[in-house]
């Protein structure tokens, strides 16, 4: 009897909403602390600390940060980065809808057409397609011989500083296929009548597109922008295979950076205070893009 | 002219320019894969042809042997079993974690959402050096776990996805279910689950792929060659490999079959993972 009642409160606490939630939530609870808090954590301490691994931290305030502001490479992996994003983000983003736009006209192979434009994005993060890259753009790739055909003897991506970053930010945009799926939902939800009433007014292509088309959007363009930004400022793999940095750092990307500072020079704490830097940039770029999407993003009032 | 004409001709045009510029947008795989056939003199340089002058298959078996002492076998395996696990834990936790987040009132909900959230937004890069210090602590460094465990932890992107799916399907279901008696892990294994089928699909298409593309991982955990996931084999492979490019055009092209492979039976699938959550739905 005794039993049995202890039983049924078992049963009972098991079914019970709170104890169901955390059962089916334990995996993320466990990993987001294991995996995500503690690493935050020590990334943080180790920040203020001199750090190799298998020695004891060693706390030194703030010369880590100190150092980072004096560090011209690291100034400089900053710079880049920031060029890498400014012209690499807005290409891919108008690449990406002006594909989807063209791939908007209703046709028997348009399943297909938007299959072929995906496969850029399928495979552009893979290490196979960076080194393929490397080799269509090296001194004796055919984009190279092409440039020289048209009289630029002497021409090298990957030889200049000026235009090393090229071919990495083309390589990006040439991904522009899951934006480009995103935008192409989106168009697909803007009403006809919208554009019907705009040509009944008289308007053309490009007025629909300045007044219909790109507010409609507005709140797709910012989702795609946010996510762009995200991945553009920690752009690695690339970089890593395809100009390893070079030539004089200037396609050393932050995260390369960090990379090299804490695997190449085995300076864990610096290289963690130079993430931290980093994520405090992206947050504050994300912010104010998210604070001034308000004057440019338009919601529709459906609900 | 008249108007239909016209039309024909507007049409003929579009797809031409679609086709042709789609041509140009997979320049580079062409390249690879024509690249993986030629003799090296014909890949770079001067005497550089779009076609080869004669399909060679030998860049394909000298490029599988390696350049140590293990094959592209070992490389092939690797990759196989730590996308295969990984993919499995990410359906496994993401299932969990999604069904709870979307369906069970617990209190501290809200909270781990938004964590959740956090984390999707939180780059890896941020959690480099930490991770691979908490691994090494643990003796983990140069084996498969650091790769594979955390997927079975959940994954926010995935767990999202998932969340938006369930949230279509109708409550009612759950409130039938608990009327005939099922409690609420049955209505997860009986109901949910089974409802989930093409969102777990377009989880399994995905997270294989990334997987098996993931070359920062690879870099940071697997340091002996015997390890090495294909991603992996074909950078050093490269470098061991200087100026004789056919083989490593000849590995890229094979690295990329799966995922072509995926591609085509399951693209529906991955393009619906791709908008999923980006548009309100």
């Amino acid at each position: 009897m005794e039993k049995q009642k202890r039983k049924t409160t078992l049963k009972e606490f098991m079914n019970r909403d709170n104890t169901v939630g955390y059962v089916f939530a334990a995996p993320f609870i466990i990993g987001f602390c294991a995996l995500t808090l503690v690493p935050m954590a020590l990334s943080l301490f180790y920040s203020f600390c001199s750090y190799q691994v298998g020695k004891p931290a060693e706390w030194i305030g703030l010369s880590n940060f100190i150092g980072l502001f004096r560090d011209s490479t690291f100034l400089n992996s900053l710079k880049v980065t920031i060029q890498y994003v400014i012209i690499g983000v807005p290409l891919k983003l108008v690449f990406a809808l002006l594909i989807a736009m063209l791939l908007t006209k209703p046709t028997k192979a348009q399943g297909l057409y938007r299959a072929i434009y995906y496969i850029p994005s399928l495979i552009g993060g893979s290490v196979a397609v960076a080194l393929v890259w490397k080799q269509l753009f090296g001194s004796r790739g055919p984009i190279v011989k092409a440039i020289k055909a048209m009289g630029a003897t002497g021409f090298n991506f990957f030889g200049s500083d000026t235009w090393a970053f090229v071919p990495l930010v083309l390589c990006n945009a040439w991904q522009f296929g899951s934006s480009m799926l995103i935008f192409a939902s989106g168009l697909k939800q803007i009403p006809k009548d919208y554009y019907e009433a705009a040509s009944i007014d008289g308007a053309g292509a490009w007025k629909k597109f300045c007044y219909i088309t790109l507010p409609s959007l507005s709140p797709i363009i910012l989702f795609n922008l946010l996510m762009q930004l995200i991945s553009g400022f920690m752009t690695f793999t690339q970089a890593q295979i395809i100009t390893q940095g070079g030539p004089n750092h200037a396609t050393e990307y932050v995260s390369l950076y960090i990379f090299n500072q804490g695997f190449a020079y085995a300076r864990m704490g610096y290289a963690c205070a130079a993430s931290w830097v980093m994520l405090i940039i992206m947050a504050a770029v994300t912010g104010v893009v998210f604070k001034t999407s308000k004057t440019w993003v338009f919601y529709e009032n459906e609900d | 002219m008249s108007v239909k004409t016209k039309k024909t001709i507007k049409n003929v045009l579009y797809h031409l320019f679609v086709v042709a510029f789609g041509f140009i947008m997979l320049y580079p795989v062409i390249w690879m894969v024509l690249g993986s056939f030629k003799a090296k003199s014909e890949i770079l340089g001067n005497n550089a042809s779009f076609f080869p002058s004669e399909w060679l298959i030998e860049n394909y078996t000298k490029g599988w042997k390696g350049a140590g002492e293990y094959t592209f076998g070992t490389f092939f395996k690797n990759s196989l079993i730590i996308s295969c696990l990984a993919t499995l834990g990410t359906v496994i936790s993401s299932t969990m974690v999604s069904y709870a987040l979307a369906r069970i009132k617990f209190v501290g909900r809200k909270f781990w959402f938004t964590c959740m959230i956090m984390t999707m937004l939180l780059p890896g890069q941020v959690l480099m050096i930490p991770q691979y210090i908490i691994w090494n602590s643990l003796g983990m460094t140069g084996t498969f776990v650091p790769l594979i465990l955390p997927k079975f932890l959940g994954y926010p992107f995935f767990i999202y996805m998932m969340m938006q799916f369930i949230k279509g399907l109708p409550k009612e279901l759950d409130e039938a279910a608990y009327i005939d008696g099922c409690n609420k892990y049955q209505i997860f294994t009986k109901i949910v689950l089974p409802l989930l089928g093409p969102s777990i699909i377009t989880t399994i298409v995905i997270q294989f792929y990334w997987t098996w593309d993931d070359y920062m991982g690879p870099l940071l955990y697997l340091t002996k060659p015997a390890k090495h996931t294909v991603s992996f084999a074909i950078k050093s492979f490269a470098d061991a490999q200087g100026t004789d490019f056919g083989p490593m055009f000849a590995m890229s092209t094979l690295s990329l079959i799966p995922v072509f492979i995926l591609f085509l039976f399951f693209n529906r699938y991955l393009m619906d993972g791709v908008t999923a959550g980006s548009v309100k739905g």
